[in-house]
């Protein structure tokens, strides 16, 4: 900043001071696009229901109980919770699409799971252990997880060793197990699940709360600043070229600011009265004059973040993950290499399959019932997050957060739709529709133009 | 110089293997000694990278054994190849583009450290180490090797090769798309090798670099072998009518 005065150089071409910015940073470019995009999404909506609907949100000092914008603490905070199950699935699909694959079943896996768990709970468990046993719903969700594990173990062991075409076979999975998850309880609804079980879904009880909230949030800020620290020591000890010590710092603080900021936000969207006043008649007590509750992270967000810090161990510090992308990148080369490539693909699809299994948690637990159409066409929105999210279509290349990031642009996209009076589904699929062709072509004129 | 009363190193004997009725390799029977150079000739289609992929692991042959210091071993797949300090350059190179010099390196064989994590660090420590003695000017390490020369690609095969201490080394065409100067890099390369005691099989057409690097040239025409030679006691032609006629020329029968 001070020295700017003295060097005209930076005065006259500021295009490539950022570019030192980015390079020093090593912020990927793609990355700030789709951070771009998604501000920019949400200041729309955010611009039009203040302006068109007359409707601003707290930003612009609008009480809590009537903001009704897009960028209030209660649409953030749902916005939280709806982007978690596509964002989980989305991780997956990021491995799949690596290696040049393709999922289209894991909505149906979805509903079928979400079926069975529901058959589980009400006729087998709940008789079996009696209603609300605290086991029932650890039960339920190792059975989802594993149910889903199998499935896409099936499907890839069709893909590796029948040499099937992976969007044969998915496709084929897309009809079988949704026509199952009809089949399960004749196309009935089976409803309601285990208390505890609903909490795993969100709700002002299915979250962590404000005290939790910070404190997991400052978990969170010293593992950003120990991760700073041991990685430059790793390239010390290696005698690397460091990055600058601000450009570390920078992206430290950034990435700390983000952490408490949502949390702040998630912790300001208040609880509905109805709730504070069951919560009080639960524990027998009237309510006091006052009370007032905070929300904090969401129960799905938290399994969201759980299952994005092991999808990106896995894929950036692992064996798996370095021949994931061998795959991708040149699968006669890995097989060369003496990787297994076909047991990779049954690895990756029965994780993928795990992931849906989560999801089917998530989304049964979060209606409190289990319906044979859970997760219809949410593999078009997940297979969508992973490519706007910068997953080539090619092969090997995705990251997992930008499987998370291409999730929340279009979750906002979707919720913000419906927010603004568009929600009866036609406009939201056209402007969605519209908004993957255009993130596939500008990741396509990116690609051409740093060639 | 070589001493072939000694067992050999490889020995590929009566080796066959047909894909879909045509017999690509039939009957081949060659083999390599520690320290030496067999060329391995003959035109497109002659089976040369077939009977080396059988080798290498990559295929598995019909018919025929494989031995090692005289021992008959199996090979399967490239994890058993690698097992027996055979290490192959193949004309593909069969880099990942997508990964870096170091994740190809170790591509299969990565190095981890607590927990079985990947320690990048310490790969690219390696990878830096080894190609300052093969290739000094190599400076991109931190890129996709997509972004990356014909010649520094090669390097990085190259590497792979050797810093697993190979005993057996296979090259297929390692020259082929490689400039003047580059060539002239493997060529010392190759030498420097021989000379530590590594078997090479080396594929290649260009045949003023078999007389210049090989010791002795197996020629094969339609999955036959036609038969081998001492570079030393023929002449270009020779080898040449060979790999054309795919008659042994009378005076080295």
């Amino acid at each position: 900043m001070s020295n700017t005065s003295h060097s005209p150089a930076t005065q006259s071409s500021p295009e490539s001071g950022f570019g030192r910015f980015l390079r020093a940073t090593e912020i990927d470019p793609r990355l700030l696009g789709m951070v771009g995009a998604l501000v920019l999404i949400w200041v729309a909506f955010e611009t039009y229901s203040t302006i068109v609907l007359g409707r601003p949100s707290m930003l612009l000092g609008a009480a809590q109980s009537e903001a009704n914008g897009f960028l209030t603490p209660r649409n953030v905070w749902n916005l939280s919770v709806q982007t978690a199950y596509i964002g989980i699935m989305a991780t997956g699909m990021v491995l799949v699409i690596v290696t040049r694959n393709i999922d289209l079943s894991v909505g149906s896996i979805m509903g079928m799971v979400g079926m069975y768990m529901g058959l589980l709970q009400v006729d087998f468990l709940t008789p079996a252990l009696g209603l609300g046993h605290p086991a029932i719903w650890a039960i339920t969700v190792i059975f989802g997880i594993a149910m889903g594990v199998l499935i896409g173990a099936l499907q890839g062991s069709m893909i590796a060793y029948l040499n099937i075409p992976s969007f044969i076979v998915t496709l084929g999975g897309l009809l079988v197990w949704r026509g199952a998850a009809f089949l399960v309880a004749g196309g009935k609804t089976i409803a309601p699940m285990d208390d505890t079980f609903a909490l795993i879904g969100g709700g002002s009880f299915g979250a962590l709360g404000r005290t939790g909230s910070w404190i997991f949030a400052a978990v969170a800020v010293v593992a950003v600043v120990w991760g700073v620290i041991k990685s430059r020591k790793a390239r010390t000890l290696h005698g690397f070229q460091q990055r600058p010590v601000w450009a570390e710092w920078f992206m430290g603080g950034l990435i700390c600011a983000v952490i408490l900021g949502a949390t702040a936000i998630v912790n300001s969207y208040i609880w509905p009265k109805g709730n504070i006043k069951k919560y009080y008649d639960q524990l027998g007590l009237a309510v006091p004059e006052g009370a007032e509750f905070g929300h904090g992270y969401a129960y799905p967000v938290l399994i969201l973040i759980v299952v994005a810090i092991f999808m990106t161990v896995l894929m950036t510090r692992t064996r798996f993950g370095r021949y994931v992308f061998a795959i991708g990148g040149n699968p006669e080369a890995a097989a060369l290499s003496g990787i297994n490539t076909r047991a990779m693909t049954v690895k990756i699809f029965a994780l993928m399959g795990g992931l849906a299994g989560i999801a089917a948690v998530i989304g049964s637990a979060r209606q409190n019932s289990a319906t044979n159409a859970m997760g219809n066409l949410d593999e078009l929105y997940v297979i969508a997050a992973a490519v706007v999210g910068g997953t080539s279509l090619a092969g090997g290349v995705g990251t997992v957060y930008g499987a998370i990031i291409g999730a929340l642009i279009l979750t906002s996209l979707q919720t913000g739709m419906v927010l603004i009076g568009f929600g009866d589904g036609s406009y939201q699929r056209i402007v969605i529709g519209i908004a993957l062709v255009l993130a596939v072509w500008l990741d396509i004129v990116y690609r051409k133009r740093i060639k | 110089m070589v001493n072939k009363t000694r067992t050999p190193l490889v020995e590929l004997r009566d080796m066959s293997i047909s894909f879909g009725g045509i017999k690509a390799v039939d009957h081949v029977t060659v083999d390599l000694y520690p320290g030496e150079v067999v060329g391995l000739l003959g035109h497109n289609g002659a089976g040369k990278s077939t009977l080396i992929k059988c080798l290498s692991g990559a295929y598995k042959a019909d018919a025929g054994q494989i031995l090692i210091n005289g021992a008959e071993v199996d090979i399967n797949n490239p994890r058993d190849a690698r097992a027996q300090n055979i290490e192959t350059i193949y004309q593909t190179l069969a880099l990942a583009d997508n990964l870096n010099a170091a994740s190809n390196l170790f591509l299969g064989r990565e190095l981890v450290g607590p927990g079985g994590f990947l320690d990048d660090s310490k790969m690219e420590a390696e990878t830096r180490k080894i190609m300052a003695r093969l290739n000094p000017n190599f400076r991109k390490f931190n890129v996709p090797v997509s972004a990356l020369s014909g010649g520094q690609r090669q390097s990085v095969a190259i590497a792979r090769a050797v810093y697993f201490n190979a005993k057996i080394l296979i090259m297929d065409e390692p020259t082929a798309a490689l400039g003047p100067q580059e060539t002239q890099m493997v060529a010392e390369l190759i030498q420097e090798l021989k000379a530590q005691g590594l078997g090479i099989f080396l594929i290649e057409h260009d045949i003023h670099n078999v007389m210049k690097l090989c010791d002795r040239a197996s020629v094969m025409k339609n999955g036959q072998l036609v038969g081998t030679v001492d570079v030393k006691q023929v002449t270009d032609e020779d080898i040449l009518s060979m790999i054309i006629l795919g008659k042994k020329p009378a005076k080295a029968a």
